[in-house]
């Protein structure tokens, strides 16, 4: 196999979306699905004399973002003009920043597939730019429609160094990435609405040698399982092109996921000339280092940081921790019902456990989730108290979870509060073994292992109601 | 009526408007009957693109219900308006003189023409102009050549023709130009009407339809100085449209014309002179201490040899007023000036291959579609849509822009840009408060005459410096040559229109009934 005399390496060109209410350069809504065109004006159709003018809060996302992948935020950096005619394109360029960037020189970290060690991948530049339109050529036979809602849309592109050696890595990148910006709350992060948008440029070269390959770019890829599956049969093509004594030509390339290959792409990409200059329908941005220092303060906190602390306030094991932390939403969550429960073992469990099931079942995320952390820890500390019996609790849960009231509410309305009541239990007790007379005779004869099951019966019988404990020790004593 | 309206200037216009002694349909009227008189029209003097008389009327009879008797109707109340056909009008179409954009009309309207409207100015039309602004004769019109009034035999000048020409032929008092390199300056000269380009950023480009951003800017013309005082003041200042429009306060250029510096307080006279109701005549008559304590620079790069004896003999009298005014005259250079014309040509042509790539028969204006794909409907629509200057241009600035390419021109001409414009600071910190050249070489020339875009480009060789460094420069008629007239120039510092204004009102003044012979 070829595959051992080469290695991969790979820089990824992530497109990201920014969360802000209007577009880039004009006032009109970003919102995602609205009927085609609705959402345009002069601006960003292009008519003649329309002028841009810069959102303001695009500039404070894409300094966040910077500031959150440990870039440094360029004091002046310049907007230009990238040159290139297409349909959805409306100005005819797209306002872009190309030698003055944003912001320059971060990095992420993650864990190397092999070794599990911590690697550094180099984040060349940060810049800001707007998105174009989408043609849409399947809707119309023999014509091609053009939406210009999201012509404008403000993006930063995320370079990163070609110090990627794996699809692994890659995939591993993507997902801290993702992260990170989630955490920062400057996206979407949503590869399907198209929020994120990843491109990656892959080369091959033997092992050992420091001279880089010739590298292809490949697009089209709609997931980050997608990346890393076009990352292999990329390489495998290099590998196999060069093993024949080939020789690999740049260009772009298009990943069809269906057929699981990756095919040119129709557009010569290299014959581009952009032919950039710096636009001069704005000024320079120019952002003083009190603004950046603000930003910098207020940076919410990253990933690492929370998972370092959520570890040490709570004792949750560091395994734990990364599926806790995977999204800021879950954790903002658990470390809500933690903190007023004040039992992070007991939050945790119920957090990874009924919560994401819930999760799961419905399809939804925790901005539609009706149980508020108050109530969730209110329900824990009934559990804790023996006012709620652990079988009842679910069932408890489920109900918070259908109409959104308090546990104390619903443990009330169900008659599902814990009875400790010696007389009840008693009653139970006695009605299960006169219901269940085989048993019933056998576990009085000495058969002790058939407790369990007559506990459980009598916890049928109870609706879950009864404390366990206590008809244990009241099986105990019949049983005497 | 319509004997006077040739001759009143728009504050004067305003003025008898808002006293009531004339209506603003009275104003419209009497323009519509000038443009009908002198011929405006393809066949005539093609001033004249787009108006129309009938909502015209209709909203000039609104403005005047709204007046009622009392109510403050504006500076430019009931004053005829012409605008260039590249500035975005809401009712008569924008098309930049273009085959691309015929029909265009667009759904918003530019920020000066706000303001004009704001101020109770009446758009009566769109004016021929050299398509999308590129030339310097009016001749690269889609509709054919502006004529001169003077001699329609002559070009009016470019790219503002049809404006300049609108003022000369009397129809309107004041109307709206654009400039990239001189475009409002030159016709103005030609015609024998004042033209003023204001300092980069003064204006508001939001609706001037782009030729080149980092240079163009709205200008006005008008019969005098102060209709173009009066009309700048109007539509400068800042506009949150516009990234590159500036905040520096605008002061009343009007005052300007009573000498010294602006005035720090209101007094009853200032307000009165706003408002346009001047207790004395603008500009009062000159004595020796007009000027006094004002340095006046003669670069000696602006009255080269080769200069028209005639026009450099107009100049000298000019300056010879200025002395007798109590200014002082100063020999100045400008060294870099000389590389202007090259390096405007190598920027303006960049940034307008980028401005123009909208024009691609997707969304608006022309589509020429062969049926063979979405190149070929681009070529088509593109090649058939400009007319050879415009594209000649657009061709010219791809190939600066271009990879390889960048450095040699783009980069180097930006530096060079620099140079210009430095030359200018050091000049006006040197303590000269104005710069005085002749706004053109030469009169102007009959249609057809140059057909040698080089030469063509040689029009500007006065004016172009202003716009690279972003000064602000007006043109003022200092007399005639074989009954052409002539334009003298005066520039000054950023954003200092008011000692601009104040030296070309006391020009104007010192001149008198000279600056038309």
């Amino acid at each position: 196999m070829s595959r051992e005399r080469f290695e991969m390496v790979v820089g990824l060109e992530v497109h990201v979306q920014l969360k802000t209410r209007t577009k880039a350069f004009c006032a009109c809504s970003t919102d995602f699905g609205a009927p085609p065109n609705v959402n345009t004006c002069p601006v960003c159709l292009a008519l003649p004399g329309a002028l841009p003018v810069l959102n303001e809060r695009a500039v404070e996302l894409a300094t966040r973002a910077a500031l959150g992948l440990g870039c440094q935020v360029n004091p002046v950096s310049v907007f230009a003009r990238k040159n290139y005619f297409y349909p959805d394109l409306p100005k005819g360029y797209q306002i872009s920043q190309f030698d003055q960037p944003l912001a320059t020189g971060g990095f992420i970290a993650i864990a190397a597939k092999d070794s599990g060690a911590e690697l550094k991948i180099g984040i060349t530049r940060l810049h800001m730019e707007e998105d174009a339109g989408k043609s849409i050529h399947d809707r119309y036979p023999g014509a091609t429609a053009i939406d210009l809602n999201r012509a404008g849309v403000p993006l930063i592109e995320i370079v990163s160094e070609p110090d990627i050696r794996s699809s692994a890595d890659a995939g591993a990148y993507l997902r801290t990435l993702k992260q990170i910006l989630q955490y920062l709350e400057v996206s979407d992060v949503s590869m399907e609405e198209g929020s994120l948008r990843v491109d990656a440029n892959i080369s091959v070269r033997p092992q050992g040698q420091s001279r880089l390959g010739t590298k292809t770019e490949v697009k089209n890829m709609n997931s980050f399982s997608g990346v890393e599956r076009a990352l292999d049969a990329e390489f495998e093509r290099q590998c196999a092109l060069l093993d024949s004594g080939g020789k690999v030509e740049q260009q772009t390339l298009l990943w069809d996921g269906a057929r699981e290959v990756v095919r040119p792409s129709r557009t010569k990409e290299g014959s581009h000339d952009y032919r950039y200059f710096p636009e001069p329908d704005l000024r320079p941005l120019m952002l003083d280092d009190k603004w950046i220092g603000d930003a910098r303060k207020h940076l919410p906190e990253l990933p690492d940081a929370r998972k370092k602390r959520l570890g040490q306030d709570f004792g949750i094991a560091p395994i734990e921790i990364e599926q806790l932390t995977a999204a800021p939403a879950l954790a903002e969550y658990f470390e809500a019902v933690a903190r007023a429960s004040g039992d992070g073992k007991a939050a945790y469990n119920w957090v990874m456990g009924e919560v994401l099931a819930v999760l799961k079942a419905t399809g939804n995320d925790l901005s539609h989730f009706r149980v508020r952390p108050a109530d969730l820890a209110q329900l824990l500390s009934l559990v804790r108290d023996g006012t709620v019996s652990h079988t009842a609790a679910k069932r408890v849960f489920a109900l918070m979870v259908e109409t959104g009231k308090p546990p104390a509410q619903v443990a009330a309305d169900e008659g599902l509060s814990q009875v400790g009541d010696e007389d009840a239990i008693a009653t139970w007790v006695d009605e299960v073994l006169v219901e269940h007379p085989e048993e019933a005779k056998r576990y009085l004869a000495g058969e002790k292992k058939l407790q369990g099951v007559l506990v459980g019966f009598v916890m049928k019988k109870s609706k879950g109601r009864a404390d366990p404990k206590r008809v244990n020790q009241l099986l105990s004593t019949r049983g005497g | 009526m319509s004997v006077e309206f040739t001759k009143l200037g728009a504050a004067a216009i305003a003025s008898n408007v808002r006293a009531g002694d004339v209506s603003p349909p009275d104003m419209v009227r009497a323009s519509f009957n000038r443009a009908r008189e002198i011929g405006v029209g393809r066949d005539t003097l093609n001033i004249y693109l787009h108006s129309d008389e009938k909502a015209s009327l209709e909203e000039a009879e609104a403005m005047h219900e709204r007046m009622g008797s009392s109510a403050d109707a504006g500076v430019l109340a009931g004053v005829p308006v012409a605008i260039k056909d590249n500035i975005a009008s809401l009712g008569l179409p924008t098309t930049c003189a273009s085959k691309i954009l015929a029909g265009y009309v667009s759904p918003f309207e530019a920020t000066a023409i706000t303001r004009m409207r704001a101020s109770g100015a009446l758009i009566v039309a769109k004016t021929n102009m050299d398509e999308f602004a590129m030339g310097s004769s009016t001749e690269n019109s889609a509709h054919g050549p502006t004529r001169n009034p003077h001699d329609v035999r002559c070009v009016p000048g470019g790219s503002s023709g049809g404006s300049a020409a609108a003022i000369a032929a009397g129809v309107t008092p004041l109307a709206l130009g654009s400039e990239t390199g001189g475009s409002v300056r030159q016709p103005a000269a030609f015609c024998g009407v004042v033209g003023v380009k204001p300092t980069y950023g003064r204006v508001s480009r939001y609706g001037l339809v782009a030729f080149a951003s980092s240079l163009d800017q709205i200008g006005v013309l008008g019969r005098t100085v102060d209709d173009a005082a009066l009309g700048l003041e109007t539509i400068a200042g800042f506009d949150k449209l516009d990234s590159t429009s500036s905040n520096v306060p605008v002061p009343i250029y009007r005052l300007s014309a009573l000498g010294g510096p602006p005035p720090d307080s209101k007094s009853p006279d200032t307000e009165a002179i706003r408002i346009g109701r001047s207790p004395v005549p603008l500009p009062p008559p000159p004595t020796s201490k007009t000027l006094e304590g004002v340095v006046i620079g003669k670069p000696k790069e602006y009255f080269p040899e080769s200069l028209d004896a005639s026009i450099r003999d107009l100049c000298e009298r000019s300056l010879d007023r200025f002395r007798s005014m109590g200014a002082t005259i100063r020999d100045i250079s400008l060294p870099r000036s000389p590389l202007a014309i090259p390096v405007y040509y190598i920027l303006a042509p960049a940034e307008a291959s980028s401005n123009l790539a909208r024009f691609d028969g997707v969304r608006y204006g022309l589509r020429v579609d062969p049926g063979k794909g979405l190149k070929a409907m681009y070529e088509a629509t593109r090649s058939q849509g400009f007319g050879p200057e415009v594209t000649r241009r657009i061709l010219l600035g791809t190939y600066v822009l271009s990879a390889g390419y960048y450095d040699a021109y783009y980069k180097k001409a930006q530096a060079v840009r620099t140079l210009i414009a430095d030359d200018f600071k050091s000049v006006f910190a040197s303590g000269v408060n104005a710069i005085f050249t002749p706004t053109t070489p030469t009169t102007a020339f009959q249609v057809g005459a140059i057909s040698d875009p080089y030469e063509m480009y040689l029009n500007d060789i006065f004016t172009v410096t202003a716009n690279l460094a972003g000064v602000p420069a007006i043109s003022v008629p200092i007399g005639r040559v074989r009954r052409l007239p002539v334009g003298g120039q005066i520039i000054t510092g950023h954003f200092d229109e008011y000692t601009m204004f104040r030296v070309a009102y006391a020009l104007e003044a010192g001149l008198g009934a000279e600056a038309h012979q």
